[in-house]
């Protein structure tokens, strides 16, 4: 039977997609650390570890839900503006009703991203816009709220006590707080992708949405779903870079829309959907984060690090993210 | 008749953008205090021909059905080399010139070749060499400044007969030397085939691979001549990322109001002219009206997704809800 035929014939090709990626990832990860270590013995010492794990996590939070967008083939662009969002109502919230306010904060930040996922949603799944494009748009309004909000009500900055425990705390076994939050919404992102009808239906969004259309799948509601998850995410991690710093700040999101879709395509997901795992996320995202630290450690001036960044990104893609020759 | 009707119907998107620009920019001349002189459009002019040489630039692979997120970056890789090497004399700065829009094409090529033969995505090729073109421009101009050859520059960007606003004259000359024959050369009708069917495009013998190479390395030239006709404009050379971001987003915005499909082979670079134009006069308008600065990027913002939401206007005349997942 043809039909039994191929699902077999898919799973092995796809598995040994799925480890290629993941051990060239996880390889390069073991080799940038015993390369740093040539270079200091610190890159090796269990406290440098623990930090970059906890930097990390912040790029790991917004990778999850870049990833459940790119995983339907679409890309959501608005992220830097959803994080700068995320923190700047977080804190304003905080500052506007004192006592209830630091307990509201941190809800309403995340909230205030997901309204902007489910605009995202809505205009790329009713009005069928390119992803790309709306949320480019998406982006450029929710700065111009912003640019608003922050001049003509002045609001607070200042992060809120919770907030600041949540990104730096480290009470169990020296674990910091932040890679804790990572690793929960790490798993809850594997359980929907893994163990859900939703995950299962991503991946059929992501492969073929007419025929997953045709087979009966909601797939509007996937879509929306999948942008308010990511708007959440990125406002989520805003919430916690503030309390990362201390403050709220202007364009504090920019530089994390690059590194998350880098991570996410890294760790073999493909861009146009439909196919990657989490694991392979966590990898790129720990790569992107070391990347980073080693080339700030070496006081590698920025002109260099961009391109040693780019040419990184460029050639590990090369390895393992080539699409197949389809022309048949 | 029919032949007519044709015609508007094919060019509807452009048609729509020239006319959308005509009305706005009699708003904008008719409150402007001065009025229409030479010396207003001249301003008016530099400003547009910049995004409108990048929004071409970003046409040429988008009707391939892909996308460059690098133009950004080369038009400012272009401004900083043009503000080192386009210096000395006429003679020197002629070469100069030369020099950036090779490394402009070059920049393009690099583009294209990744996309071909590693076939690679483009959003992600283009994202990662953006990254490395804009460390190139950082190297080689770490902190503001530079000079241009000032002949040249005036020349670019003055008036011509003290009427005709010269840049205007060379984004005409862009589009006759480099937009027009493209279009009707082989490839060019090559990159409309592919980003209609790219399968389809290789079962009938079209040079795929050749069309997507001559468009990324078209685009980068194209990016190379704004960003020295932005040196040019401004004496100096700037390696500002939120610059390079700024045109980029804005060069995608002003080709899907210039009627360009995003999904490719449908479109023409002087469409996505018009739609830089549109951009650029919403700028100028709020100026005009004296809104407060804090609204203004809001109020961009706003027009911009407007503009895009235009698209939406393809789901009304869908018939089979299948035609939606294409």
């Amino acid at each position: 039977m043809s039909e039994s035929k191929t699902p077999a014939n898919a799973i092995p090709v796809l598995r040994f997609a799925v480890d290629r990626s993941l051990v060239i990832a996880f390889g390069c990860i073991i080799l940038m650390l015993l390369g740093g270590a040539l270079y200091s013995r610190e890159f090796l010492s269990p406290e440098y570890l623990l930090q970059q794990l906890q930097i990390s996590a912040f790029l790991g939070i917004i990778a999850s839900g870049a990833m459940m967008v790119i995983l339907i083939g679409h890309i959501d662009l608005s992220i830097p503006w959803t994080v700068t969002l995320g923190a700047m109502m977080a804190t304003a919230v905080a500052g506007w009703y004192g006592e209830t306010g630091n307990v509201l904060a941190i809800p309403v930040g995340v909230l205030c991203g997901a309204m902007v996922g489910l605009l995202n949603g809505l205009g790329v799944a009713y009005l069928r816009l390119p992803s790309m494009i709306f949320t480019l748009g998406m982006n450029a309004v929710v700065q111009g709220l912003m640019v608003l909000h922050t001049g003509g009500f002045a609001p607070q900055d200042h992060a809120t006590e919770a907030m600041h425990f949540l990104a730096v705390g480290r009470p169990i076994l020296g674990i910091p707080n932040a890679l804790l939050i990572w690793i929960v919404v790490g798993a809850i992102t594997i359980f929907l992708l893994t163990r859900t009808a939703f995950g299962r239906r991503v991946y059929a969004v992501g492969n073929r949405e007419a025929a997953a259309y045709l087979s009966g799948v909601n797939t509007n509601a996937v879509i929306i779903g999948c942008f308010i998850l990511s708007g959440a995410a990125a406002a989520f991690a805003g919430v916690l870079l503030a309390g990362y710093s201390t403050k709220a700040y202007q364009a504090m999101g920019d530089p994390y829309l690059l590194p998350a879709i880098a991570a996410v395509v890294l760790g073999g997901t493909n861009i146009l959907g439909g196919r990657g795992n989490y694991l392979g996320t966590i990898a790129g995202v720990v790569l992107i984060t070391l990347l980073q630290s080693i080339l700030a450690v070496m006081q590698m001036p920025e002109a260099g690090r961009q391109i040693i960044y780019g040419l990184v990104i460029l050639v590990m893609l090369l390895a393992y993210g080539r699409g197949e020759i389809d022309r048949k | 008749m029919n032949d007519l009707r044709h015609r508007i119907h094919h060019n509807g998107g452009l048609l729509a953008a020239i006319a959308l620009f005509i009305v706005m920019f009699i708003i904008y001349i008719s409150n402007h205090p001065v009025g229409l002189t030479a010396a207003v459009a001249t301003t008016a002019t530099n400003k547009a021909v910049l995004l409108a040489l990048v929004a071409m630039a970003q046409t040429l692979p988008v009707l391939t059905r892909g996308l460059d997120l690098s133009v950004g970056m080369v038009f400012i890789l272009a401004n900083c080399l043009a503000s080192v090497f386009v210096v000395g004399t006429i003679g020197e700065g002629l070469l100069g010139i030369v020099l950036v829009l090779g490394a402009g094409a070059l920049a393009g090529f690099i583009n294209g070749a990744i996309i071909v033969w590693g076939r690679l995505q483009p959003i992600i090729t283009t994202l990662a060499t953006g990254a490395v073109y804009y460390g190139i421009a950082l190297y080689v101009r770490p902190g503001p400044g530079g000079d241009v050859q000032s002949d040249i520059a005036d020349l670019a960007t003055g008036q011509l007969f003290g009427v005709v606003p010269a840049a205007l004259v060379v984004l005409l000359a862009t589009v006759l030397i480099v937009w027009l024959p493209y279009r009707h050369s082989v490839l060019g009708r090559a990159a409309y085939a592919v980003g209609s069917n790219e399968q389809a495009a290789y079962m009938s013998g079209v040079p795929v691979q050749r069309a997507k190479l001559l468009a990324y390395t078209l685009a980068g030239l194209l990016a190379a001549i704004g960003g020295l006709m932005l040196t040019f404009n401004t004496y100096s050379g700037e390696a500002s990322s939120p610059i390079a971001g700024t045109y980029t987003l804005n060069s995608i915005a002003a080709v899907v109001i210039g009627g360009t499909s995003l999904f490719g082979g449908w479109g023409s670079a002087i469409g996505s002219i018009f739609g830089a134009f549109v951009l650029r006069t919403i700028e100028d308008l709020l100026f005009v009206f004296d809104l407060d600065p804090l609204w203004q990027p809001l109020f961009q913002g706003v027009v911009l997704l407007a503009a895009v939401s235009l698209g939406a206007v393809r789901v009304l005349r869908i018939r089979n809800r299948l035609e939606l997942f294409a």
